[in-house]
């Protein structure tokens, strides 16, 4: 049993967005409107291919990513097949199979009111979350400040980051 | 288990919200408020109120997204009225059962 002294509650999270596909940025999105919606603070950091969420021009049409993802069986259902089916990686790879597998994925979550991307992002910006760009990343990528999301709240380093997540309560998540 | 709330003994469930959402009124309300540190409820509350109770009735379920859409509230009114957890106090408020949805 855990005691209430260690039981004190999350005040804030930290979540590191790394990935650039559309199932690899939703989870940091709904994990960050969530404790918004628990009234615990949100911090999303956008680095490396996670930037694509938050680049004007990609933002909008971010994909499921079909190549190397052995765990596609896991959408079969809606295909209306069994879950147990194998998705062939090779056939990840077939021009159009991830526009596809993305069109699906969207359909699903509409149903589920998930919003697309640049909605749940302004949602969470609504909400009092912050959204981070990491500077590494930019310059890496030779992004500018005016290639990002007009609603991003700041490009940080990361020790910017870290500071920003000083606190008792913080929690920091990789996704 | 019951709680009083202005002189009302009330059918709550162990995180405090309401049980039978008939047995609501304003005056439980802003009891409800109260306790959480939100309020006194304005006539901005109450129209999220009676919406939430009205959705309630029709099945619809809850989400932050549904709300900013209802053209009742925008996403960030809605978390300055219910600080602290939006859709949670405001339902508690409502007399309806904890929303379930994580969006």
């Amino acid at each position: 049993m855990n005691t209430p002294e260690d039981r004190r509650p999350v005040k804030k999270v930290c979540i590191i967005v790394s990935r650039g596909s559309l199932d690899g940025i939703y989870p940091a999105l709904i994990m960050a409107n969530g404790a918004r919606m628990e009234g615990i603070e949100a911090s999303l950091f956008f680095t490396f291919f996670g930037l694509n969420g938050l680049v004007k021009k990609t933002m909008d049409a971010m994909k499921v990513s079909t190549v190397g993802n052995s765990a596609l069986n896991m959408a079969m259902p809606m295909l209306r097949l069994p879950m147990t089916i194998p998705f062939p990686t090779w056939m990840g790879a077939i021009p159009g199979v991830s526009a596809f597998a993305t069109g699906l994925m969207k359909k699903e979550m509409e149903k589920l009111d998930i919003p697309p991307v640049r909605e749940f992002l302004e949602m969470i910006s609504d909400s009092g979350g912050k959204i981070f760009g990491c500077k590494l990343a930019m310059d890496m990528f030779k992004l500018k400040r005016e290639d990002l999301w007009e609603r991003v709240d700041d490009i940080l380093t990361v020790g910017q980051f870290y500071e920003d997540a000083a606190g008792s309560g913080t929690h920091i998540l990789f996704t | 288990m019951k709680k009083n709330l202005v002189g009302n003994e009330i059918d709550v469930n162990e995180e405090g919200y309401l049980t039978d959402m008939s047995h609501w009124n304003q005056g439980i309300a802003q009891a409800i408020a109260k306790e959480e540190g939100i309020g006194p409820l304005t006539e901005a509350h109450m129209k999220v109120i009676s919406y939430l109770r009205e959705q309630q009735t029709k099945g619809a379920p809850l989400t932050i997204r549904s709300m900013g859409k209802s053209g009742l509230v925008t996403t960030k009114e809605l978390y300055d009225l219910f600080p602290g957890g939006p859709l949670k106090k405001s339902s508690k408020i409502a007399g309806i059962p904890k929303p379930v949805g994580c969006i």
